[in-house]
């Protein structure tokens, strides 16, 4: 194993962290604040891919396509909000979960029906198009530099909203004690709108920096969602900064066993048995992590203050 | 559906008759999967079979055929559901399928036990072709190592002496692993596995690079052969190293990765340029009635309609007789596509193998090419096994 | 008399008198499909003893379908037949996996046992698709199946589905009773308020386990009769959308009930024959139908029927 490929390696870790990060910093908060269990948050990060290419295709240009994915990722999640979701906040968690479900089948088929089973895929936008020399034969694009810098941005704005903004503050005793700030004649719908609204627009935009990368089909966001939520809870429900590390944490682990668990286990049997044996245990890694952390530390490794 | 609609209905009239209807002509089912990303080979196959079909006015040797045709969903219990419902419901006399050889196992046993006729246009998995061959079923496509074999063959003829080997981690991709290893004669740098639907392949092209090697073989089908030939395009690789693969540069895939597979190396066992007069026939009727050149799949589904209108044609239009309607189909009587073609004794395909490459044709579109026969009247290796 | 006992009856005969109706109206091919849905109860009612009267949401609970199925076929393949000795097997290896498993993961409660079980039931997955021998991610077609005492009765149509029906009636009175003893009114004062139970001096940690190991071990038995059925068996059954899929016939049914997960089980599977018959994509249909279900009928669909059956819980 080459410094290089380690190199390699630990920056698509990272990018896939971040990814993760965006995807579960709306799950952690409208999990945290308003003790939804939203499992359709996982499909806004198709919603985003699906509309970049859609945008795509009638713009011509990436960069407006961004924008305009945002806004309609936005205007998505805050119709789901005001059409299903507010009917849902004071149900059992096991409802929630049966009606979001129901939202994940009807738009999984819908990307089917409107752009057709096959995966799809765009192109980096020509700005990002580059790529950088890293070895004699070996280059590594711009496109997955700038979405790391992205993901690492959003991060930044969003714990400096969190930890400095009026809102951010509301969120943060939200998430704590819900009854006190709604005492405090908090309009605490108003502040739930905000939250799911950001959330998905998060998580679609998660799916729009990965659409240039990665395909583009139905139900690309329901494995990612199951990751999404072995991050928040590795990091502790309602914690932004928790669900940073345990997203970081997450990618990787994930990334560098996928590449080192077949290596290092060929050390020790021999190589047919590690070719069988290895994937399969590096795939299971994160979730043994979830379960050491679960039954030593219950409430995750950097839970929110004050989370009952 | 349409199709399921008219057999609901058929369905609904027979069971007001209270009988079922004695069977005039001839039902074909068809088991491929056409949703989720590998959709686009379940539809050249149905496309493939319903061309040789229309060619024929709707008949397949003199009688007229119904077509049933079924989605899997890629989903085993969904797979094994629909080919029941066919064999019991339908009672269709054939049923052609699969694309994936998982389908295949989970649908194949209920077809043949009841004494049906199963074709497969394209999955030919090591499991059904030595110990448990079955008197029922038949392949039009190749045993699944094969392609890998001859690559290692095409390695050979290249010259290559290191050869960096990837494919993903499940049943065929350890397949073609094993094909490609057992007939290439130099030294393999490296074996790597990857997840299945594996879309960043950044740390393995990264190894590639310091691996040394002359080639690397690879097997990524569908989604993932897009996303591989476009990074390795990416990372620069295209000049330090050649790039041979099976079912990852073909018809399906051809149209996502564009230039970028310009001059790689396949091996298969056709083209779509191959230069014989039903081949010429078949590419542009294909490419006339759909709008895009067929691959491998379509060519084996419409060789698959032309065995069994062969075959039907011998038994005088009866399959009542299963050991004569056998016997017809084992003959293989037919013009296939490819030029020679026969069954061995497993009902698996004897037929020749080629080296291909990628070519952008003058109008634009992407296709496979021959190169030259690599080897000929090739068997596979576990038809031995077969007691039949 | 009691209604729920009514409904479940009047489920029963109507399973009982349909390897006779069938052949009658010509449509012997749905008995696959009633095999498959019934099999699917069984699972989704243990899954009801822990969800619906334990309050423990596992997100695991198709894996053990998975090790049952396994147990089965890996059983199968060695040569052992007989149908009661791979019960025996199952039921000792689910029972075993529960056991350890269900240690662990008791340690925690709610959303967190959701995501630990899950946790478990992706590593059993996963095991299941490296098993190379037994065919990993592809499956295992198997060529023998279990014989009932020496005699093939129980290996298609009829036989198969009598037996299955036995299992999936045992099943249905089974838990109904257990979860009636005192046994299952400790199950549901820990659901309700763990700290009053353990006040009271209810070993409430162990009763939680004893319910996950039985619940567990049920869902083996239902692994056992769908290799029986299938002929063959893929590490897809035990995918976490599975136990997703249970999850959701039982909030659909109506969670503690006596046949909320009988009537979720039978209406997925029903409603997903029906739709998809006349429409390729039933899932437009599908998708909204759960979520008008979830926000008007709020106590599943054994309330629709049985309006009063929450004081019986």
């Amino acid at each position: 194993m080459s410094l290089t490929l380690f190199l390699i390696l630990c920056l698509n870790g990272l990018q896939y962290g971040l990814l993760l990060f965006l995807i579960a910093a709306g799950l952690t908060l409208v999990f945290g604040v308003m003790g939804f269990i939203n499992l359709a948050h996982g499909v806004q990060y198709m919603v985003g891919a699906y509309l970049v290419f859609a945008f795509t295709g009638l713009t011509g240009s990436f960069w407006l396509a961004l924008v305009l994915s945002l806004i309609a990722a936005l205007m998505i999640g805050l119709l789901m909000e005001y059409a299903v979701f507010r009917h849902l906040y004071a149900r059992p968690h096991l409802d929630q979960v049966l009606a979001t479900f129901g939202i994940i089948i009807f738009l999984n088929e819908l990307a089917k029906v409107l752009f057709g089973p096959a995966t799809l895929s765009i192109d980096t936008p020509e700005l990002l198009s580059g790529s950088i020399q890293i070895t004699e034969q070996l280059r590594y694009p711009v496109y997955r530099l700038a979405t790391i810098g992205a993901g690492l941005v959003v991060a930044v704005g969003l714990f400096i909203t969190i930890s400095y903004t009026r809102t951010g503050m509301l969120i943060r005793a939200g998430s704590t004690t819900p009854e006190m700030v709604s005492a405090l004649g908090v309009n605490i719908t108003q502040l739930f709108r905000i939250v799911f609204g950001v959330g998905a627009m998060l998580a679609g935009f998660a799916g729009v920096i990965a659409a240039p990368l990665f395909a583009i089909e139905p139900g690309m966001g329901d494995n990612l969602l199951i990751v999404a939520f072995v991050v928040i809870i590795i990091g502790g429900v309602g914690s932004i900064g928790g669900a940073f590390l345990a997203a970081i944490l997450v990618g990787l682990i994930d990334t560098l066993g996928r590449s080192l668990v077949t290596e290092l286990l060929g050390l020790a049997v021999d190589a047919s048995m590690a070719n069988q044996i290895g994937p399969a245990l590096a795939s299971m890694l994160i979730y043994i992590l979830m379960a050491a952390i679960l039954v030593f530390r219950p409430k995750g490794l950097w839970p929110a203050k004050g989370v009952a | 559906m349409k199709p399921k609609l008219k057999t609901a209905t058929a369905a609904v009239i027979s069971m007001l008759m209270g009988t079922t209807a004695v069977a005039e002509g001839l039902k074909i089912g068809v088991v491929v999967t056409l949703s989720g990303p590998p959709a686009a080979l379940g539809q050249q196959i149905v496309d493939g079979f319903q061309l040789a079909l229309e060619q024929k006015g709707g008949k397949l040797g003199g009688q007229a055929v119904e077509l049933i045709v079924e989605d899997d969903e890629l989903k085993p219990d969904v797979a094994l559901l629909k080919a029941t419902s066919l064999i019991e419901r339908d009672e269709v006399d054939i049923v052609v399928g699969t694309v994936f050889s998982n389908m295949l196992q989970a649908i194949f046993k209920p077809i043949v036990e009841s004494e049906t006729f199963l074709i497969s246009p394209n999955a030919g998995p090591s499991t059904f072709a030595g110990r448990n061959c079955n008197p029922y079923f038949f392949v039009t496509s190749y045993q699944n190592n094969q392609n890998a074999e001859v690559s290692g063959m095409v390695a050979n003829e290249e010259g290559f002496e290191n050869v960096f080997v990837m494919a993903p981690n499940y049943q065929a991709g350890r397949d073609n692993v094993e094909g490609f290893s057992k007939t290439f004669k130099g030294n393999v740098t490296d074996v790597v596995f990857t997840p299945l639907g594996h879309q960043d392949f950044s740390a393995e092209l990264a190894r590639m690079s310091t691996s040394d090697a002359d080639a690397v073989f690879t097997f990524m089908p569908g989604g993932m052969g897009v996303r591989l030939v476009g990074q390795f395009n990416d990372a620069g690789l295209k000049d330090s190293m050649k790039f041979m693969s099976v079912f990852t540069t073909d018809e399906t895939t051809l149209p996502g990765q564009k230039d970028a597979a310009v001059g790689f190396l396949a091996a298969g066992n056709w083209a779509p340029d191959m230069a014989n007069d039903a081949n010429t026939a078949f590419v542009s009727a294909f490419e006339a009635k759909y709008g895009y050149i067929p691959g491998g799949y379509a060519m084996q589904a419409y060789d698959t309609a032309n065995l069994i209108d062969s075959a039907v044609a011998a038994t005088g239009g009866s399959l009542e007789d299963k050991d004569a309607f056998r016997a017809a189909l084992k003959a293989a009587d037919f013009t296939s596509v490819r030029g020679e073609f026969s069954f061995n004794k497993n009902h698996y395909p004897v037929q020749d193998f080629h080296a291909l490459t990628i070519v952008k044709r003058d109008d634009g579109k992407f296709h496979t090419s021959f190169v030259r026969t690599v080897v000929e009247d090739y068997a596979d290796s576990f038809a031995s096994e077969c007691q039949m | 008399m009691d209604r729920g006992l009514v409904i479940g009856g009047v489920i029963f005969a109507f399973l009982l008198a349909m390897p006779v109706l069938l052949p009658i109206v010509g449509a012997e091919y749905l008995t696959g499909l009633l095999i498959k849905a019934m099999l699917l109860a069984i699972a989704a009612i243990s899954l009801d003893l822990i969800i619906g009267h334990g309050g423990m949401v596992s997100l695991g609970h198709a894996a053990f379908i998975g090790v049952g199925a396994y147990t089965t076929a890996i059983g199968l393949q060695s040569g052992i037949e007989e149908i009661f000795v791979l019960l025996a097997i199952t039921l000792g290896a689910t029972g075993a996996i529960a056991l350890v498993t269900g240690i662990l993961a008791l340690r925690t409660s709610g959303v967190y046992f959701l995501m630990i079980t899950l946790a478990f039931g992706q590593m059993i997955y996963f095991t299941l698709t490296s098993l190379a021998a037994y065919g990993g991610d592809d499956g295992l077609t198997l060529w023998s199946l279990a014989t009932l005492f020496g005699s093939d009765i129980v290996q298609d149509g009829r036989g198969l589905f009598f037996f299955v029906f036995a299992a999936l009636l045992l099943t249905w009175i089974g838990v109904w009773r257990v979860s009636q003893s005192r046994f299952g009114r400790v199950l549901r004062a820990a659901r309700d308020n763990p700290q009053r139970a353990e006040v009271m001096g209810y070993p409430v940690a162990r009763y939680q386990l004893i319910a996950y190991v039985i619940a567990a071990c049920i869902a083996g038995v239902s692994g056992l009769l769908l290799v029986q059925y299938a002929e063959f068996v893929s590490p897809s059954i035990a995918a976490w959308q599975r136990s997703g899929d249970l999850i959701v016939a039982i909030v659909l049914g109506g969670l503690g009930s006596r046949n909320g997960a009988l009537l979720g089980a039978f209406f997925i599977v029903i409603m997903e024959e029906f739709l998809s018959s006349f429409l390729h994509e039933w899932r437009l249909i599908y998708g909204p139908l759960l979520v008008l279900l979830v926000l008007f009928a709020k106590g599943g669909l054994n309330d629709l029927l049985q309006p009063t059956s929450r004081e019986a819980s």
